[in-house]
C-alpha cells in the first residue's frame, strides 16, 4: 500500500525523492502518513483539496481487504 | 523522468555535457536554459557559467498508461488497458475480473483515478489533454441510467409542479442530465451549489 501511495504522488511533485510514507498501525485503524518536500505540499493537495481527495478515494478503495479502517494523513 | 542539470562555459557546452551524462543525442531531449552565462572580460572577470536543464523526451501518453497500470494493479492483477486518442481527448478503457472495485460506488473511484491521470499527464506534457477513463462500458451504462432518471424526475417535477433537486454529481454527469432534458419544453434545468456539492435542479415551467 505504501508503494501505491508513492507511485500516485511521485509524478505530481518536483522532488520525487522526498516523498515518504510512514505507517502507524493501531488496534482498529491503520494510518499512512505522507510527507513531501515543503515546496510540493500544494501540488499534492490541489485546488480546494481536489487532488488530496482523489488520492484518498483511490487509496481507501484499494485497501478493503483489511478489517481495519485506513486513514491517509498528508503532511 | 530522467533529467540532469549541467553547466558549461557556453550554453552549447553545457548541453553537450548534459547529453553525455544522459547517454543520448540532442534530438531526443528537452532543453531548458536556466542561465545563459556571461563571457566576462578576457573570459576571466565577471564570467558566469551557463546552466541548462536537459531531460529525455518521453511520450506523455505512454507514461500515463504506465501510471494508470500501476494504480490499477493495486486493485487487481489482470487489468488490461486499451488506449484510443481523438485529438486532445484520450480514452483509456480498463477491463479485468475485479473491475467493480475500480469503478467504486457510483463511479467515484473511477472518477478519482481519472482526475489523477488528468492532472499527471498535463503536468508532464506541453499540450493539454482531456482524459476519459472507462471500465467495461461503465460510462455508457451510467449515461443510460442518468437519462432515464432525468426523464423520470422531469415527469415528477411537472406532476407536483415543484423543483426537483438531484444528488451532487461531477460536471460530466450533470451535463448528461442537462442535455437529456434540453428538448423537453415543459421543464428547465440548472445547476445549483458549489463544487463538490453542485447538483442539477429540474424546474417545471
Amino acid at each position: 500500500m505504501e508503494a501505491l501511495i508513492t507511485t500516485i504522488v511521485q509524478p505530481f511533485v518536483d522532488y520525487p525523492e522526498d516523498v515518504e510514507v510512514a505507517v502507524k498501525e493501531e488496534a482498529n485503524k491503520i494510518v499512512y502518513h505522507l510527507t513531501v518536500n515543503p515546496e510540493d505540499v500544494g501540488k499534492v493537495i490541489g485546488k480546494n483539496g481536489r487532488i488530496a481527495k482523489s488520492i484518498r478515494t483511490v487509496v481507501y478503495a484499494a485497501c478493503t481487504d483489511t478489517k481495519r479502517r485506513v486513514y491517509l494523513d498528508i503532511m | 523522468m530522467k533529467q540532469v542539470t549541467a553547466s558549461g562555459q557556453t550554453v552549447k557546452d553545457a548541453v553537450q555535457s548534459a547529453i553525455q551524462q544522459l547517454n543520448t543525442t540532442e534530438d531526443q531531449v528537452n532543453i531548458e536554459i536556466i542561465d545563459e552565462g556571461k563571457k566576462g572580460m578576457f573570459g576571466i572577470f565577471g564570467a558566469k557559467r551557463a546552466i541548462v536543464k536537459v531531460s529525455i523526451k518521453e511520450d506523455p501518453i505512454d507514461q500515463a498508461v504506465t501510471y494508470l497500470k500501476e494504480i490499477a494493479t493495486a486493485f487487481s492483477e489482470d487489468v488490461a488497458i486499451t488506449v484510443k486518442r481523438e485529438g486532445k481527448q484520450i480514452y483509456f478503457d480498463l477491463s479485468g475480473h475485479k473491475i467493480a472495485m475500480i469503478i467504486g460506488k457510483r463511479g467515484q473511484t473511477l472518477n478519482a483515478i481519472q482526475h489523477l491521470v488528468q492532472v499527471m499527464i498535463n503536468r508532464i506534457s506541453s499540450e493539454h489533454f482531456r482524459i476519459v477513463i472507462d471500465a467495461e462500458g461503465y460510462r455508457n451504462r451510467r449515461r443510460i441510467t442518468l437519462e432515464q432518471l432525468a426523464h423520470r424526475l422531469a415527469d415528477k417535477a411537472i406532476k407536483i409542479n415543484k423543483d426537483v433537486a438531484l444528488e451532487p454529481m461531477p460536471s460530466s454527469e450533470r451535463k448528461i442530465i442537462h442535455s437529456a432534458l434540453q428538448d423537453n419544453q415543459q421543464v428547465e434545468t440548472c445547476s445549483d451549489g458549489t463544487e463538490p456539492n453542485r447538483h442539477v435542479v429540474i424546474r417545471a415551467l
